[in-house]
């Protein structure tokens, strides 16, 4: 099958590739595009390890087609924050012992960072619910709930401080 | 997990998709959300040579509320359904239902054209309509047309949509009824083992309309006639609600699979109907 031309703005940088249009968006990010940090837990659209940000949006990347994302403005756990200059979330996971294995997590840490952007100060149930659509392995759950929770706190009070 | 080969399309009309879709026949399918679709097409379960996706056709999306009419367009995602205010004000149940579907990801992506045109039984959405009267705007080759949600459901997958025709709208009656849809499930983001939504008016002491309808207790939702009919007119006596949930539990034809045996359907069917009708007259 011929090969679509597509033009995505992933963390912010404009970028062009070549795909068929039945590939997913998970692997043209990965491996057209050398962007691993979103993972392939199931790939049946269960675990939510291949969580991306499109057009403000959570997806799971493995049950989205590159072709319908063509356009899309794509942000992945790399358009969050690096090593020199950590997102809150990604304090507050490393802070509260947010994660063992680490498989999950950046698909947790993106669904996070959406889910405060439309609700800076959940609940806790509030974190629960919006996380559902994120399986991690090995945490029990108990501290990601505790590091949103707490990032939630950090980015309010930082907010408030700037006023 | 990769599916088959296929040529993509998005137009941008209606007419140009249905075009598209009519110059294929059943080579040709739309995508919507792609959240029931796409899980298929990686399993190799639906084989299709076009694609067409919707996404592009400006139209099909958003929700407005004229004279008691309730319209959405298919392509509204379960999350704008949740998030719209005058939609919780006019029809609180849908809200209540799609806040249970499935979990945030997929509720994005999931709209609400996709969820009634699928067909699959554990959808949640063909119930809802079915108890909210809905009508589906379909559109193909030779116009438009519309058909009730409780025709439209002939067997599991198979509908009274023509396959080359696109569900455009979907539109009811504005409700100030007692409501609920209750759903009995394994876990979050699973499909119902058994959801039943329910509404009911009062007027004084007795009822004066109501409306039942299951889900993924057959292979099609079922509208409860039968339950209704114990209900209308009555006094919504504890006697008068068994009456109703023993005919809403006659009318199910659960089939045994990995959620349960018949006989635990049925019983988790009278739960979750006793529960919808009791908090659906809490709330009239
Ligand atoms: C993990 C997971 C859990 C889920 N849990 C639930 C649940 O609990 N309850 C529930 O109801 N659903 C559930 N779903 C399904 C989800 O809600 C789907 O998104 C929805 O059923 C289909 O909507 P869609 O827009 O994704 O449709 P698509 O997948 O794009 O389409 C589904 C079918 O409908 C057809 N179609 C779509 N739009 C139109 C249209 N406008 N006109 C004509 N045909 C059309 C397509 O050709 C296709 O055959 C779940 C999905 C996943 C992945
Ligand atoms: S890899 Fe996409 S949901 Fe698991
Ligand atoms: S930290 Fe291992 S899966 Fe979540």
């Amino acid at each position: 099958m011929e090969k679509m031309h597509l033009k995505l703005t992933v963390n912010g940088e404009q970028v062009e590739t070549l795909a068929e249009p039945r590939e997913l968006l998970i692997h043209v990010l990965r491996e057209r595009l050398d962007i691993t940090g979103p993972h392939i837990g199931c790939e049946t659209s269960h675990c939510g390890a291949c969580t991306v940000d499109m057009d403000g949006k959570s997806v799971k990347s493995c049950t989205v087609f590159a072709a319908q994302a063509n356009g899309a403005d794509i942000t992945t756990i790399e358009g969050l924050g690096n090593p020199d200059g950590l997102h809150v979330l990604q304090e507050m996971f490393k802070e509260h012992h947010g994660l063992q294995c680490g498989f999950c997590t950046p698909g947790m840490i993106t669904r996070a960072y959406r889910l405060l952007q439309e609700n800076p100060d959940p609940t806790e149930e509030e974190v629960r619910f919006g996380m559902a659509g994120n399986l991690c392995r090995c945490t029990g759950y108990q501290n990601i709930v505790k590091s949103i929770l707490a990032a939630a706190a950090e980015m309010n009070a930082a907010k408030e401080a700037a006023q | 997990m990769i599916p088959a080969a296929f040529e993509y399309h998005r137009p941008d009309s209606v007419e140009d998709a249905v075009k598209i879709i009519s110059d294929h026949g059943d080579e040709a399918r739309v995508v919507a959300g792609g959240h029931s679709l796409i899980p298929m097409m990686k399993l190799r379960m639906t084989g299709l040579s076009h694609l067409v996706d919707l996404q592009g056709i400006g139209g099909l999306k958003g929700i407005s509320v004229d004279g008691g009419t309730v319209t959405i367009g298919a392509m509204t995602t379960q999350h704008e359904l949740i998030a719209d205010d005058q939609l919780a004000a006019s029809a609180p149940i849908i809200r209540e239902a799609a806040l249970q579907i499935a979990d945030p990801q997929v509720r994005y992506m999931g709209t609400i054209g996709g969820n009634v045109a699928n067909g699959d039984p554990g959808n949640d959405m063909p119930g809802l309509m079915q108890c909210l009267a809905a009508t589906y705007t379909l559109v193909g080759p030779s116009g438009e047309r519309t058909v009730s949600a409780r025709e439209f459901y002939e067997a599991a997958y198979f509908t009274a949509r023509e396959d080359d025709e696109i569900l455009t709208s979907i539109s009811f009656d504005a409700s100030a009824s007692g409501y609920a849809y209750e759903k009995q499930k394994r876990k979050i983001g699973d499909y119902a083992t058994a959801a039943a939504g329910v509404l009911i008016s009062k007027d004084g002491g007795s009822c004066s309309a109501a409306s039942i309808a299951l889900t993924n207790l057959a292979d099609t939702p079922i509208y409860c006639e039968e339950a209704v009919a114990k209900l209308v007119g009555s006094s919504l006596s504890g006697d008068d609600i068994s009456a109703a949930v023993a005919a809403a539990v006659g009318a199910s034809d659960p089939s045994e699979d990995n959620r349960g045996p018949v006989e635990f359907k049925k019983h988790a069917a009278g739960v979750v109907v006793r529960t919808a009708i009791e908090r659906a007259i809490e709330r009239a």
